[in-house]
């Protein structure tokens, strides 16, 4: 016991959120190992059918708490992440956006309610398995969130609208870990997950058919059928629903033309894919919508920023310029490609750029 | 120390019950079909606890045909008997509740699906059959009628004597799952004419692995394990003799303590349903008060999910349940609550404690007090 109590756990009841992966398996095993009283639990989201929640990624993680000697337990949300997240998801795409389901799965989910399920259960904080960090600045004793040691695999990106209150409750074990270092500690435990491969789908969304996900949930998208036009607003040729197209995309658009056409926008109101050459694809201006700061404040004035406008994008350099209501205008130094109105924009700041200041969700994007 | 108060999932083994199963374990290896010593000595030991099995339920002497066949639990025995019979034929008819047991639901829809037809009796806001649902239904006698005895998530009992009568002068075969009832409700089947009956041994303090299905006429259900011809050839396999030893002893003790025991628990759960309601707001009570097992309390908590109650009081030491719980580790809502005219949020916010041999009043009061404070803290976290 003594031991134990030396340990920064002190016997401390934490929930750890365990995906039957192997990061959230090495999550629960660092958590244990700092000597708190771990409780592992799985989200279980969706229908049988969707692979993040499927009942071997349940068994996985059940066996991992298992060979861990900690209690482990399944959260239902099935019903609220239909509603929060999946028909969300199928009605940004028919309103052509592209939309990024993750951001609200980690914020609603793995945050708002396993923070409140970790209340009853008696736990303070939650560890996952995300690679971020969090530290405390000493000066203002604000919470920061940091990207992760291991750069390609860096998820602070998902984690932009966690606030004060939530990053003081959360604990990232993995921040400060590689990959490789991840799996060799698996190894080391004998984890079943150890060797498990990654998974870079979103989880309801088997082989990555999205648009067949989208046309399940709302089948009146497959009547959505329009036209495909150049930026003069000539028709070029037909689509089967805009739902099929995000900006930047060049397959699948049955065109014969003699240079290369991306989509540049969509319209939903008059169901139309725009498209022009890559040269057409680059914009200099960018409207943000809903932003959160991760300090709780919003800057009073202009300020410079390396910006991400998907998960996986270098961060491109410009200055915020932050609106009422929660807007943000983005002035980027240099163009940036395929920006796609339903992504997330995620600012990053702070002495080694290091740091997630904030973001929201792109409404726009102009040259 | 851990409490558990979920007994009508299983129950702990009485040492009285593992005294009689380590003597088999250590002395007793012998095959009850084989010839020699041996063998007669295990042949004994099964045919003895056949008896205080059928004791238990009433049985005093035996019919030509009548048969108590030991099985590896209820379940088979529920498989075995609807199954086996002339209800399974295309064309037949089959009554039902719509708040058995999964053991009887799944064949009974596999039965459906071969051109059974399957009738169901709905039950009320109790869980009771309505009044005349069952007269309609033998209006026309079907094959079979099929009841829960004392169902496993609200605890509701029928009134299975004067059902068990109208159904015989109806002339139709009345199977009977009375898994939960032994050992907490009187079972007489001199009382209680019932043709077929279903019995587990884990849910009277005995091991897991062992039932028993009872047959008024075994010549009606087909032998449903093929083999060395065990069980008067109904169930073929060696017999799982350390199993129904213990099986035996269970019963032996139901007789012996009958009564006492089921006050003793009736005392325990009226505790803490009247604990519950004295200290928590926003309580409601699943299934009648009176006719119901002595063991069970099913409670609705408004506002709060039973599966986060549920691990809360496990994490403070406190084992209960919540709905049907899939080997996942999933809870769903409750068919029976469902049944029973409960929303799919109503059937969430539901508690089953289940008292049973071990559990004192210190405990109850104990659990009192956590649910108290945990029921405020769920009420607390919105989202949980």
């Amino acid at each position: 016991m003594s031991e134990v109590r030396n340990r920064e756990g002190a016997g401390e009841r934490m929930l750890v959120a365990m995906s039957g992966g192997v990061d959230s398996s090495v999550a629960a095993a660092c958590a244990r190992e700092a000597g708190f009283e771990v409780v592992g639990v799985t989200m279980h989201l969706s229908g049988e059918s969707s692979r993040c929640c499927s009942l071997e990624d349940v068994d996985d993680a059940r066996r991992v708490a298992e060979s861990l000697g900690i209690r482990f337990f399944v959260a239902n949300y099935g019903e609220a992440f239909r509603e929060a997240v999946i028909e969300p998801f199928a009605e940004a795409y028919l309103a052509g956006r592209t939309p990024i389901p993750c951001v609200a799965c980690n914020t609603e989910f793995k945050f708002d309610r396993l923070l409140a399920r970790a209340e009853v259960l008696g736990a303070k904080r939650v560890a996952t398995g995300h690679y971020a960090r969090v530290a405390r600045d000493p000066e203002s004793g604000r919470q920061r969130l940091l990207r992760a040691r291991d750069s390609e695999k860096d998820q602070s990106y998902y984690l932009f609208q966690l606030d004060q209150a939530k990053l003081e409750r959360a604990w990232f074990p993995l921040g400060g870990l590689t990959k490789p270092e991840v799996r060799e500690r698996a190894r080391a435990l004998g984890l079943v997950t150890a060797e498990k491969p990654e998974s870079f789908e979103i989880c309801f969304v088997p082989d990555g058919d999205y648009a067949k996900v989208v046309e399940g949930l709302r089948p009146e998208a497959r009547d959505r059928a329009g036209d495909i036009v150049d930026t003069k607003g000539d028709v070029l040729g037909r689509h089967a629903g805009i739902h099929r197209f995000t900006v930047g995309q060049r397959r699948g658009l049955g065109l014969s033309s003699a240079e290369s056409l991306y989509v540049l926008s969509l319209d939903a109101l008059r169901r139309r894919v725009v498209v022009g050459p890559e040269s057409a694809l680059g914009s200099r201006e960018m409207r943000v919508e809903g932003v959160s700061w991760v300090s709780g404040e919003t800057p009073s004035e202009p300020i410079r920023a390396a910006v991400k406008v998907r998960a996986r994008h270098e961060a491109a350099v410009a200055t915020l310029e932050p609106r009422a209501g929660g807007e943000v205008r983005v002035h980027f130094d240099a163009a940036v490609r395929a920006i796609a109105p339903g992504q997330a924009a995620v600012f990053y700041g702070g002495a080694e750029g290091d740091e997630v200041l904030g973001g929201g969700w792109i409404a726009g994007a102009a040259a | 120390m851990r409490i558990y108060l979920d007994h009508n999932a299983t129950t702990p083994l009485r040492p009285e019950v593992r005294d009689a199963m380590l003597r088999v374990l250590d002395e007793i290896h012998g095959n009850p079909s084989s010839v020699h010593a041996e063998g007669a000595a295990a042949h004994a030991l099964v045919e003895g606890a056949r008896d205080r099995v059928a004791e238990a339920i009433g049985i005093r002497s035996w019919g030509p045909s009548e048969r108590l066949v030991f099985t590896a639990g209820a379940s088979e025995a529920n498989n075995a008997l609807l199954r086996g019979g002339p209800w399974a034929r295309r064309g037949a008819r089959i009554v039902a509740t719509n708040v058995e047991h999964p053991s009887v639901q799944a064949p009974l829809e596999v039965l459906a699906a071969g051109g059974v037809r399957v009738e169901r009796i709905g039950v009320d806001a109790e869980g009771m059959l309505p009044e005349g649902g069952l007269e309609e239904v033998l209006r026309e006698p079907p094959d079979l009628v099929t009841l829960i005895w004392g169902n496993n998530e609200t605890g509701t009992l029928l009134p299975l004597a004067g059902i068990a009568e109208r159904i015989r002068d109806a002339g139709v075969w009345l199977h009977v799952d009375a898994t939960q009832v032994l050992g907490k409700y009187p079972v007489d089947l001199r009382d209680v004419p019932v043709d077929s009956l279903s019995l587990s041994a884990h849910k009277l303090n005995g091991p897991k692995g062992v039932g028993a299905l009872y047959l008024r006429d075994a010549r009606r259900v087909a032998p449903w394990l093929l083999g060395g011809g065990q069980e008067r050839g109904l169930r073929g396999g060696t017999e799982n003799v350390p199993g129904i030893a213990g099986f035996g002893m269970a019963c032996e003790l139901v007789q012996k303590e009958g009564d006492a025991r089921v006050s003793a628990y009736a005392a325990l759960r009226d505790r803490l349903w009247h604990g519950i309601e004295a200290r928590i707001e926003g309580v409601r009570r699943n299934g009648p008060a009176d006719a119901v097992l002595c063991n069970t309390l099913n409670v609705e908590f408004e506002g709060v999910a039973g599966e986060v109650l549920l691990q809360a009081l496990d994490l403070e030491g406190v084992a209960v349940s919540a709905g049907a719980a899939c080997h996942s580790g999933k809870v769903s809502a409750s068919h029976v609550l469902l049944a029973m005219g409960r929303s799919v949020h109503e059937a969430g916010s539901c508690l089953r404690f289940s008292v049973g041999y071990g559990v004192d009043a210190t405990q109850i009061d104990r659990v009192l007090e956590w649910l108290d404070e945990l029921v405020q803290r769920a009420r607390g976290a919105v989202g949980a």
